[in-house]
């Protein structure tokens, strides 16, 4: 809050009490971001527009070209509506078993993404319980961990899937390959870390306890790690959708997000690519969300303070 | 003195023992290869040798990684001299088995090594991730040349080092296209841009609120995806991949930089403020090098989305040079030794690009508690 607000005291008005919060501003940003998009689009779908109507020979005014520009079917930037329209075109009136529904690409990449998520969990959590309680491996194993994040695994994706399908793995499996590699590192990460957490304090009196290994793990450990692990999972179910996504990219465009953005790049749709691109943000958005929901539940179960 | 038995020597000496009653090539006989047959007894014998005496010393240890560094050249030998038509036999595996004991308990006993000169803990320290590596890329080779894994699935590490050191050029050229161009120009660009965004961002307080959690919202989104997009108005060359780059780079930094502006402490900064500082002397002299660790962060983060929006981009159109567009191609062309050629291009070039950012961090945030010297 600025000097000037706090001496007005109790005469705040509705502008400043706006601006304080949270909501106000980021609602005032993405408007202007949403007109800037607007006036981008005017901007770049212009020139294609004017060679249009001098080809066409027809008289143009102001009004005529900004409506034109923002209604165009195979435009540079489409306008936000546009993309809303074929949305709702694509999601909603379209059956789901329909090759054209994005409900049914949305299903394609969502499953796999999930399966991977799911793999990578596991292996990190396995990974991390390991590292922490075996010193060789802690030694061999966690550089090899961090430096296997330093190969970029997403740009040779579609070489992992175009090679796993000449042995007949096909669909699901090696996209969640994938994903399970990207989700795997955060995990662990994370997990090293949270399984570290608990003080010495409190290892010292499960050990005045007499407590072993196994009910130290359980007891102490695993509960004090939970909030690490649901920090890297938030990590790791967005970046296991972008791992299935660019996975389905060589897939010859059949299925997925990623294949609706190569058919779309292909034969120039750049609304139906955009329309795939929100979609993939707002399933982004509504895992890391689910995630985000599921760990404010279960800690609050755990006894923790919001 | 027969207190205690070391474990792995007994694994390795048992397994080694039941190796020589097994032929290492199917139908064939252990007296057939005087060499392998000299590395499996040197085995035995050592691993029986310690599994009695115990590796207690650093010298066992070390005797240990000797003996498994010269058996495996030796089975390397042995498993490249044997012909097509024959395979490996289960006498060979077993011997592989007892070797993986032996190498374990060595490098086992290297990890737990302690010196007071730090400059040996250091070699040690490295040395065990390395020879982890290495063993894994030993059992890659036996395991593809041994089972006959088809090439086109997965090439023996030898033969994607033959074609690695057979095309330089090529790989250099694409090297050069990819990183050169199109990363550095979009890492800058990117990284250089959100920074100087953060800086107005925190200038302005409003904005700090509404665009910093629209930022959050941004990194856990697919920006890959709009690299089809980013081709479509910028063209084929490295100008769209580089877009593709900035476009990644800019939100890890924006928002690691914004959350660094706001780490020092309030303590300095009143400090400061009774020295009348101004705005840009606080910014300057103290929040700027406070936000450091985090600028570094989203830097080394920023290294790895690089090269990989680079060359995800160059998947949707590329003038017929770059790493992208050689991994594509050659994959259709079932050329699978050149993609994994390709590969190891990136991965080294993403471990020195990561390496080199590492390296300023070092010297620019020595201060930081992460750095000090662990006793």
């Amino acid at each position: 809050m600025t000097d000037a607000a706090a001496i007005a005291g109790p005469k705040v008005n509705i502008v400043s009490r706006v601006a304080a919060g949270r909501a106000g501003p980021v609602a005032a940003v993405s408007l202007v971001i949403l007109a800037l998009w607007y006036l981008g689009a005017i901007y770049m779908n212009a020139q294609m527009q004017i060679d249009r109507f001098e080809r066409e020979e027809t008289a143009w005014s102001a009004g005529d070209l900004v409506s034109a520009t923002l209604s165009q079917e195979r435009p540079l930037l489409p306008a936000p509506h546009q993309i809303l329209v074929e949305m709702k075109k694509t999601i909603i009136d379209t059956k789901i078993t329909s090759k054209r529904s994005l409900v049914f690409h949305s299903w394609v990449t969502l499953s796999s993404t999930l399966l991977g998520f799911a793999i990578g969990t596991v292996l990190g959590i396995f990974l991390a319980v390991g590292i922490v309680h075996v010193k060789a491996l802690e030694k061999s194993l966690m550089p090899w961990v961090i430096s296997s994040q330093t190969i970029p695994i997403l740009a040779i994706a579609p070489m992992i899937v175009v090679v796993l399908g000449a042995i007949g793995l096909k669909g699901l499996i090696p996209k969640a390959i994938i994903s399970t590699y990207l989700c795997f590192f955060p995990v662990t990460i994370g997990m090293v870390k949270g399984l570290r957490s608990p003080d010495p304090l409190q290892m010292d009196l499960m050990h005045t306890y007499n407590a072993n290994q196994w009910q130290t793990f359980w007891l102490l450990r695993w509960p004090s790690s939970l909030p690490f692990l649901f920090t890297s999972l938030k990590v790791a179910i967005a970046i296991s959708l972008v791992g299935a996504i660019v996975g389905e990219l060589p897939t010859g465009a059949q299925a997925g997000l990623g294949a609706r953005l190569l058919a779309g790049s292909y034969y120039g749709q750049t609304i139906q690519i955009w329309s795939a691109l929100v979609t993939a943000a707002l399933l982004a958005a509504s895992m890391v969300a689910l995630v985000g929901m599921i760990e404010k539940q279960l800690l609050r179960r755990m006894g923790a303070r919001p | 003195m027969i207190a205690r038995l070391d474990k792995w020597c007994v694994a390795a000496a048992v397994l080694g023992l039941t190796a020589l009653l097994f032929p290492p090539v199917a139908g064939g006989r252990w007296t057939d290869g005087p060499e392998f047959l000299g590395a499996a007894v040197l085995l035995v014998a050592l691993s029986g040798f310690f599994a009695w005496k115990g590796v207690t010393a650093f010298w066992h240890s070390a005797t240990l990684v000797l003996l498994v560094i010269a058996a495996t050249a030796i089975s390397l030998g042995f498993i490249h001299a044997i012909g097509d038509g024959m395979t490996t036999g289960s006498g060979f595996w077993l011997f592989n088995l007892a070797l993986w004991a032996v190498a374990w308990r060595g490098i086992d006993g290297i990890a737990a090594f302690r010196s007071t000169n730090p400059r040996w803990q250091r070699l040690a320290n490295l040395f065990v991730p390395a020879a982890f590596g290495l063993w894994m890329i030993y059992l890659w080779e036996i395991a593809v040349v041994g089972f006959g894994v088809p090439q086109v699935l997965l090439p023996a590490p030898g033969m994607i080092g033959d074609r690695f050191m057979g095309s330089l050029d090529i790989l250099w050229e694409d090297f050069q296209q990819t990183f050169m161009k199109a990363v550095l120009a979009g890492y800058i660009m990117g990284c250089g841009s959100g920074f100087l965004v953060a800086i107005l961002v925190d200038r302005v307080p409003f904005l700090q609120r509404g665009l910093l959690p629209l930022g959050n919202l941004v990194s856990a989104l697919p920006i890959v995806g709009v690299a089809p997009i980013m081709v479509m108005w910028f063209g084929f060359d490295w100008q769209s991949k580089a877009a593709v780059v900035v476009i990644m780079t800019f939100f890890p930094m924006l928002v690691n930089t914004v959350t660094g502006l706001t780490a020092s402490g309030v303590l300095e900064r009143e400090l400061l403020r009774s020295y009348a500082a101004s705005y840009w002397q606080t910014l300057f002299k103290l929040r700027l090098p406070a936000a450091m660790p985090f600028i570094f962060n989203a830097l080394k983060i920023n290294s790895t989305l690089a090269l990989i929006g680079a060359i995800v981009a160059e998947f949707f159109g590329t003038p017929i040079v770059g790493m992208g567009f050689r991994i594509s191609t050659e994959v259709g062309r079932m050329n699978v030794d050149m993609v994994w050629a390709e590969i190891v291009v990136a991965a080294l070039a993403g471990s020195a690009f990561y390496g080199v950012v590492s390296l300023g961090e070092r010297a620019i945030t020595f201060w930081h508690p992460s750095f000090r010297e662990r006793r």
